[in-house]
């Protein structure tokens, strides 16, 4: 059976799957191409980066359903990008774990509220944070704001509340986050890079 | 970076020192086994452990940890006195041949000006003395007393190699070994790359590390040459783009920065950072800082930033001091700050010294938690026994929790250490009701704005006008946004040296930062950005990896900053005369009309070589800085400091002068002074560190990274634990002078003995990845141990040199 560079990518680069295969005594390019292709002919290619370190590796994520509206996508393979000109298709032991990741049992699935001395956690609703956390902000700065030093300077600035930024999320991400924040004064402000 | 992951395949010697990029940065580590193998490249590495990287080299030196300026002083030292110094790059592209005011001196470690109270410097007699036309004055010959390069001669002349060995506990002829494969790069066809990560950046001293290696790099001639430079690997995938737009308390995007209060009118801000050139024919291309800032407002509040109100200057805060997370957890801890969010980021386990983040996590009113998973920060006021031993009912902050999306759940660019904007596309819905954060970021804000416009409040000004053009105004779409720091024309563009002619019509994108204009006829978000999104498109998201000249340079591969150019000052990769010093890596050249060649030029693109056009076109100078006049706060040039917790009592460069003992200019908080360990209580040098399998706090999370490294541990040598008695697998306490970890030894042989100062000098490895959430067995912070105090220029705390005890648990 002849394989082009991408097949033979989408067959090999499963590596534990792929080994495994070959040790049960198949021959290996058929058996390899009719286990694995079988399970990725029905998903959807994908790309993106590892968002773990800065390397940037390329990754193609392959998800079932074909991203069509009311199909909920679900993701069931990662691997290395073979066109990516840095990585060419290999990912390190933390990329390679990335689906993992992405279905951990400790993602969060809804929004939560911890009352002043409580020991748990209350499932709330998106409407009723949004409405809590924007009036707190408000009350805050409505009483800290600083318009101006004590000897007359123009400072318009709010140092009462602060914000540490993330270091993975997108640059799309952390632009508007930079707009909202600073337009409401804020100086107390970092990201990740600061440490 | 300077240069990028598969550039460094172009170099004939690697310097891996401050990072282990085999198993921090596996994947890009791979570019230098190819130079290895395709360009006979010698690796050299310098690092407290004989880490995987170490195994990997030609040629491995064990340090002391916090000692680098020493180790690349003395570097620096040995090319001087051994004339291994490429000498026609030096002269015309350093400021080597800048004289020095007469009143510039260092004494016993410190520089003039210093303000022993303050903890501080006045810089005003580190300046360059200047001609009657406001020029720096030169000396061709490098032969005058006060002369950059005499000043680096004498200063250096103290890093001898026996000084080195006394300093790093390097024996002296590994260090001399070191500095001879290093020295075989001063030749003009013969490159370096210097690859560093935290192993540089968490010390108190650590920006001058850096620098030490770039005037390394600048006295070899390797600094914008392929295969060369000075490479910031990184942390996290995009730590870079977050920098770049300038999530920092001080910082605008595209290193433009807030002002300070006593820049009370725009006219003042301006003229402070565009910088008028300090040679004849200089670039200084932050003379276009105007342009830059005025786009910038225009981006952010639109047709309420005019030329009458100083484009909406009163907008932006004013700094006093500078607002760091070391800062903010001390405000905190004060009880100063009431409100805090947290978007991706765990600070209970990534900052130093947990005891006192936790404390001050307890006294706020609210935190604000938004993140794709169950954080130690999130759950900071639940009592996990040892690991978080806290009272919840005496805890009186609310805690509200978001759940956001993951990379797989969303479209976006992240930048990588490279400065590649590679833009990615979502293959997933989020679990559960998770959102992006750009939604959760516009719902808080059309929020607070709905309430001010509304009931009014404190100056509602600058977050009622704040441009907010987006189709769905509760969540702006990523290419929306991408567009918006990219560019665009509000009225035609045209030609300054043809009027007639429109570079971008009203309402296109700009094609780059060169039309941006300070009249308001342009908006960019993020001027350095500008031309990641231009007319014909999503520049980031191009795929074409063809590399037309085999030497790594991709262009057509997503998109670099600036301009798409993928090595930062590359006109210096030519002599003077516009001939590169090696054609084999050729990256631009004059050619008798301009600059071309396989990258995008550093420079104007008709500057004849002729006309002396520096190319650290950044710089005032024209040249890069060996020697900096400002700019610093702790010196013109690095000096050796201890780290403020060091198994030795006094620093050997300076014994008698205990102001020169640590970085004397870094911020030291009241009550942290006195936590510092002393060398009688905490014997043994320590450092953190990562695994290969492991990122950061995350991947605890990660069942098959968890299954690979289930357990925490520390990593001590064979002779510390004879003499403790420890087996490998003995349980053990590390106690530093803020808390205690208990976990299990492994005592391996990459952490061998050094003889420091005529002492026996054991340390410590401190792996970080083990907390109280996750899959992984629970374990300790590791920076329950670290101190709190940060580098003196850039605040980054001190975790990669600090004090411990160790004992059989
Ligand atoms: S796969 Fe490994 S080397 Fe590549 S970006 Fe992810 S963490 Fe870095």
């Amino acid at each position: 059976m002849d394989m082009n560079r991408r097949q033979f990518f989408k067959v090999c680069s499963a590596g534990i799957g792929g080994s495994s295969i070959a040790a049960l005594g198949f021959s290996v390019k058929p058996a390899l191409a009719e286990a694995r292709n079988f399970k990725l002919a029905r998903t959807t290619e994908t790309r993106n980066t590892c968002p773990y370190c800065s390397v940037g590796c390329g990754i193609i994520m392959y998800s079932l359903g074909d991203k069509s509206k009311n199909v909920k996508a679900e993701i069931i393979h990662i691997e290395g990008d073979p066109d990516h000109p840095v990585n060419r298709g290999t990912l390190c032991p933390k990329g390679a774990g990335l689906m993992g990741f992405i279905h951990s049992e400790n993602r969060l699935k809804h929004p939560e509220y911890r009352a002043p001395g409580s020991k748990e956690w209350k499932r709330i609703s998106w409407d009723e944070a949004f409405g809590k956390i924007a009036k707190l902000m408000k009350d805050d700065r409505d009483k800290n704001f600083v318009a101006k030093t004590d000897d007359g300077l123009t400072v318009n600035r709010w140092l009462t509340t602060g914000f540490l930024a993330a270091s993975a999320s997108s640059n799309e991400s952390g632009y508007i986050t930079h707009k909202v924040v600073r337009s409401m004064g804020m100086l107390v402000f970092d990201n990740q890079a600061r440490v | 970076m300077t240069n990028h992951w598969t550039d460094i395949k172009n170099a004939d010697v690697v310097l891996i020192m401050g990072g282990n990029a085999a198993e921090a940065h596996p994947c890009g580590f791979k570019w230098v086994t190819e130079a290895k193998h395709h360009n006979k490249a010698k690796l050299v590495v310098v690092d407290p452990r004989f880490t995987r990287s170490a195994a990997m080299s030609d040629y491995y030196a064990p340090i002391r940890v916090g000692t680098d300026i020493a180790f690349l002083g003395g570097i620096i030292n040995y090319l001087l006195a051994n004339d291994k110094i490429q000498h026609e790059y030096v002269k015309a592209y350093t400021n080597a041949s800048f004289v020095v005011n007469a009143s510039y001196k260092c004494e016993d470690g410190i520089f003039c000006g210093y303000d022993e109270a303050k903890r501080k410097y006045d810089n005003k007699d580190w300046a360059y003395e200047l001609d009657k036309d406001g020029f720096a004055v030169v000396d061709e010959t490098m032969q005058h007393e006060r002369c950059v390069m005499q000043i680096i001669k004498r200063h250096y002349s103290r890093y001898t190699p026996e000084m080195v060995e006394t300093i790093c506990g390097t024996p002296k002829a590994a260090f001399l070994k070191v500095c001879e494969m290093i020295a075989t790069t001063s030749r003009p066809d013969r490159v370096m790359t210097i690859m560093y990560a935290l192993g540089w950046t968490q010390h108190s001293q650590g920006s001058q590390m850096i620098r030490t290696g770039a005037m390394v790099q600048l006295l070899l001639g390797n600094i914008g040459l392929a295969g060369g430079g000075m490479n910031a690997l990184r942390g996290h995938s995009n730590i870079q783009g977050l920098t770049d737009l300038g999530l920092l308390s001080n910082l605008l995007p595209g290193y433009m920065t807030l002002p300070g209060q006593s820049e009370q009118k725009i006219e003042d801000y301006l003229a402070k950072r565009a910088l008028k050139p300090l040679r004849p024919n200089q670039m200084s291309y932050w003379q276009n800082y105007p342009k830059f800032f005025v786009s910038f407002q225009k981006a952010w509040w639109g047709k309420a930033a005019t030329a009458e109100n100083q484009w909406a200057y009163d907008y932006l805060p004013k700094l006093d001091k500078g607002y760091d997370v070391l800062q903010a957890f001390e405000m905190m801890h004060q009880g100063k700050i009431n409100g805090y969010l947290c978007q991706g980021f765990n600070p209970v386990a990534s900052f130093p010294n947990k005891a006192k983040i936790v404390g001050a996590l307890s006294k706020l009113k609210f935190l604000v938690i938004i993140d794709p998973l169950a954080t130690e920060t999130s759950e900071f006021w639940q009592n996990f026994g040892p690991y978080n031993d806290v009272k919840p009912e005496e805890i009186q902050t609310e805690v509200l929790r978001l759940p956001s999306t993951c990379f797989a759940e969303e479209d976006g660019s992240l930048t990588n250490s490279g400065r590649w904007l590679q833009w990615h596309w979502k293959g997933a819905e989020p679990p559960g009701e998770a959102k992006a954060d750009p939604e959760i970021m516009a719902e808080i804000f059309t929020r607070v704005r709905a309430l001010y416009q509304k009931d009014q409040g404190a100056f509602p000004d600058p977050i009622v006008n704040l441009t907010w053009p987006y189709r769905n105004p509760k969540f702006p779409s990523p290419e929306e946004l991408a567009m918006e720091f990219s560019g665009k024309a509000l009225a035609d563009v045209t030609d300054p040296k043809d009027p007639t002619k429109v570079l971008a019509k009203a309402g296109e994108q700009v094609a780059g930062f060169a039309q941006l204009r300070d009249d308001g006829s342009t908006s960019c978000g993020c001027w350095i950005y500008s031309g990641s999104w231009t007319q014909a498109g999503n520049q980031m998201a191009r795929r074409d990896n063809a590399d037309p000249f085999g030497i790594g340079q991709t262009l057509n591969w997503a998109w670099a900053w600036p301009a798409n150019r993928r090595i930062l000052y590359n006109r210096a990769s030519a002599d003077p005369a516009g001939k590169p010093w090696n054609a084999k890596r050729k990256l631009v050249a004059w050619t008798g009309e301009k600059w071309a060649g396989s990258d995008i030029p550093d420079m104007r693109p008709d500057a004849k070589p002729e006309e002396g056009v520096g190319p650290f076109i950044m710089t005032a100078e024209g040249v890069a800085k060996l020697f900096v006049p400002s700019g610093m706060v702790d010196g013109p040039l690095p000096e050796h400091y201890e780290p403020f917790e060091s198994p030795l009592a006094t620093n050997p460069l300076n014994p008698k002068n205990a102001k020169a003992f640590a970085n004397p200019a870094a911020r030291v908080f009241k009550g942290d002074m006195e936590q510092f360990g002393k060398p009688d209580k905490f014997p043994y040098a320590a450092t953190t560190y990562r695994l290969t399998e492991h990122f950061h706090y995350w991947t605890k999370h990660v069942h098959d990274n968890a299954v690979a490294q289930p357990q925490q541990f520390v990593e001590i040598g064979e002779e510390l634990a004879a003499a403790k008695g420890i087996r490998n697998g003995d349980k053990v306490r590390v106690t530093s002078n803020r808390g205690k970890i208990e976990t299990v030894a492994v005592v391996t042989k990459r952490i061998r003995t050094i003889t420091c100062d005529g002492k026996k000098v054991f340390q410590v490895g401190i792996p970080i990845h083990w907390g109280f959430k996750g899959v992984a067995q629970r374990g300790y912070i590791a920076n329950t141990l670290t101190p709190f105090v940060g580098d003196a220029n850039t605040q980054t705390p001190e975790f990669k040199a600090f004090t411990v005890n160790i004992e059989k648990a």
